[in-house]
């Protein structure tokens, strides 16, 4: 797969960010988005108020997880699903393959989960001689062009419609220079088709898994996870841990939020619950940790945990818009991601947290209220007493607080702006300062207020 | 009443003007003020950068200095909230406590303490306001557009009051500028992006003033309207509030 190793988000955007057009378009195709959802949100009085409880579920949920989890397990067993626990991704893969093998199946078909894209599972089976096709449309582009998603809900949403056009020439042998998207998207739906026809074994990711009934919803726009799941003997489900609601009455809440968070859309156009088996059909169904009771055992970043991977966070973030989802070089991208991937792996994510303004717009628009930008600013101080936040940035930052902690250091430092000048990084006039690259210095020629309060005030009155 | 005047450090140095416009604001509005002359800064940069653990010789001498008041006052919507969120102490944690409560920003000191009603000030422009983050989502000084909450706006409230003065609708009004600490270096691609697009927004929409309660999102904008020749200018509202011709 097509990935950028040992570049840092700040790199990654930066190649993003040199074709303005592209940007300006990525920006402007995702605030969209956010401006369908601030419209769907506000056409619901009560809208904060179901913000307000769904949190307050989740905080039931991630609480008394174990009661849930078992819950969950005895009544998917009483329904005819079987059951598995996957400690991390690799026991997750290996489960799904040795389910396949028993069967002799060598394709399967698998609906929109990030959790299998997070233990990549595709490769794994692929090198086990197991082919597997995303139905997802956006997830099928992405997996054609050998690229992970940038977005949750909308995995090829940096990709224009001439960028896929010629992506379908090549794979689908459409006619060069196709890129109407209705057009396109028939060619897509012809060829799943035939897949989903053909496929013995789906696999489905899990929006929400109801302990009291030992069933779960799994919502789509396009009708694939159905498909899947309708046409075959072998129906799969991958679920993190977290994705426990206790009961089904529940559903009238997070059903609401979720799609006019993601979308702005009233709800999805399927909201698929699976409980049973068909007569012939095997169903199971794999509970994932892969760091998520690490998440856990975290107080400060345990509420990550909440949430329901809407993606509007992703749309309202700047800087998501404008580095596109790609430069997390996470699975899961932009806000949440920043706050989920230092968990996986402190270090190789170390940069994520500091992908952010810390605007906090992020917060504001959570269906579940995660205290997105409070957790960024969290793992800084984290990543710094771990070590991972870079030997000079610790020297520097050093040097800044023996300065500004006294007012005989700061006295020291020197009048009119010569410390500034040296010390604080966006004031070095040359060309080697990011700062100066693309924006002027601020004029620091002029006395300073305590200069001129000096001159001006005698004992704090006014002359 | 007795009122704290905390300039931050980069305020002090690089836009004294605004400084100068806060207290003599202040002091046409009667309040007795008083600048205590061993400041420096709140001990933002560090702790945002992840070592808040460095920041407590800010703290001890934030709080030496400005304990005595009974309100806060800064020019810096950001560098108030850092002190409201993460000013403590080991050694005098009841006084942190105190000061977390009783330090104001600007805006708000005028609107919610002084409730401010009437202004003599004249600016005969139009002006965009730029909501600063710390402002709007930390301090709530307007209503924020992620919300299904009624609207308000502090700083329109007291731009409202100024005669001549000419609001201009923005399409995105409370979208980040992209300055962010560090991260307007760390992140300098990302950053001169969102504060030029935030630029843009300002003059197509016509405004010929860029104004805002923190300095630290007007010296980024400002940074990219001189490289780029505009002749947008950036201004602090208490410059607008205390402006007379």
């Amino acid at each position: 797969m097509k990935q950028s190793h040992n570049k840092n988000h700040a790199a990654l955007a930066e190649d993003f960010i040199k074709d303005d057009d592209h940007v300006n378009w990525h920006d402007g195709a995702l605030w969209y988005i956010r401006e369908k959802r601030d419209i769907a949100s506000k056409q619901i009085p009560e809208w904060e108020a179901l913000r307000e409880t769904a949190s307050k579920i989740k905080d039931n949920v991630i609480s008394n997880l174990h009661e849930y989890l078992l819950q969950f397990e005895a009544n998917l067993k009483k329904n005819g699903i079987k059951v598995y626990w996957a400690a991390d991704a690799g026991e997750h893969n290996a489960i799904v393959y040795s389910i396949l093998r028993e069967k002799g199946i060598k394709e399967m078909v698998k609906s929109k989960s990030m959790l299998t894209e997070e233990c990549n599972l595709n490769e794994y089976l692929e090198e086990r001689g197991i082919e597997v096709i995303n139905s997802d449309l956006g997830e099928y582009i992405q997996q054609i062009d050998n690229e992970p998603p940038s977005h949750i809900v909308l995995p090829c949403i940096h990709k224009r419609k001439e960028e896929i056009g010629e992506l379908f020439h090549e794979h689908l042998g459409t006619e060069k220079g196709l890129c109407d998207p209705t057009l396109l998207t028939r060619v897509a739906r012809k060829h799943l088709r035939n897949i989903f026809l053909s496929r013995r074994a789906a696999l489905t990711g899990v929006n929400f898994a109801v302990a009291e009934t030992g069933e779960y919803v799994v919502c789509t726009n396009e009708g694939n996870a159905d498909m899947g799941a309708h046409l075959s003997e072998v129906q799969i489900a991958s679920m993190g841990l977290e994705k426990l609601i206790p009961k089904k009455m529940h559903l009238a809440i997070f059903l609401r939020l979720l799609a006019r968070s993601a979308t702005g859309q009233p709800i999805t156009i399927y909201s698929s619950h699976y409980k049973k088996p068909r007569e012939g059909q095997e169903m199971h169904l794999i509970l994932v940790d892969a760091g998520r009771t690490r998440q856990l055992g975290r107080p400060e970043f345990r509420d990550s945990l909440k949430c329901i991977k809407c993606g509007a966070c992703m749309n309202t973030c700047p800087v998501y818009r404008k580095s596109g989802g790609l430069s997390y070089h996470n699975t899961i991208s932009g806000p949440i991601g920043a706050i989920l991937a230092p968990n996986l792996d402190m270090k190789k994510h170390a940069d994520l947290p500091y992908a952010s303004t810390l605007c906090g717009s992020c917060s504001n628009v959570c269906p579940v209220k995660i205290n997105i930008h409070e957790q960024l600013y969290a793992w800084r101080q984290v990543i710094a007493k771990e070590g991972y936040a870079g030997n000079a940035k610790a020297l520097s930052m050093k040097a800044m607080a023996w300065t500004l902690s006294s007012p005989g250091n700061f006295a020291k430092a020197g009048k009119a702006g010569r410390w500034f000048l040296s010390n604080l990084p966006f004031v070095v006039n040359n060309k080697f300062n990011p700062w100066y690259k693309q924006r002027e210095m601020p004029d620091g020629s002029q006395d300073s207020f305590s200069e001129w309060y000096n001159k001006n005030n005698e004992n704090g009155k006014k002359k | 009443m007795t009122v704290g005047l905390f300039i931050p450090c980069y305020v002090n140095q690089f836009y004294p003007r605004a400084a100068i416009a806060t207290l003599q604001l202040l002091q046409k509005l009667r309040v007795d003020i008083v600048y205590p002359p061993k400041q420096t800064c709140c001990g933002q940069p560090m702790a945002n950068a992840g070592f808040e653990n460095l920041t407590a010789g800010c703290n001890e001498l934030f709080i030496d200095n400005f304990s005595r008041f009974d309100y806060i006052v800064a020019p810096s919507a950001s560098c108030v909230l850092h002190v409201k969120d993460h000013l403590h102490s080991e050694k005098n944690e009841e006084q942190a406590g105190m000061i977390r409560k009783k330090i104001f920003e600007l805006v708000e000191f005028l609107t919610d303490i002084l409730k401010v009603d009437k202004l003599d000030a004249v600016f005969p422009h139009k002006v965009g306001i730029h909501h600063s983050c710390h402002g709007l989502r930390g301090l709530h000084l307007a209503q924020m557009s992620e919300l299904n909450a009624p609207p308000f706006s502090k700083p329109q409230y007291l731009l409202s009051m100024v005669k001549g003065l000419e609001q201009v609708t923005l399409d995105r009004p409370d979208e980040c500028c992209g300055f962010g600490g560090s991260f307007c270096i760390a992140e300098e691609a990302v950053s001169v992006k969102m504060g030029k697009d935030r630029v843009t927004d300002h003059s197509k929409n016509g405004a010929e003033y860029i104004t805002s309660s923190d300095l630290s999102c007007l010296m980024h904008l400002e940074g990219i309207l001189h490289r780029n020749k505009s002749s947008v200018k950036v201004v602090h509202i208490a410059e607008i509030l205390n402006a007379t011709i």
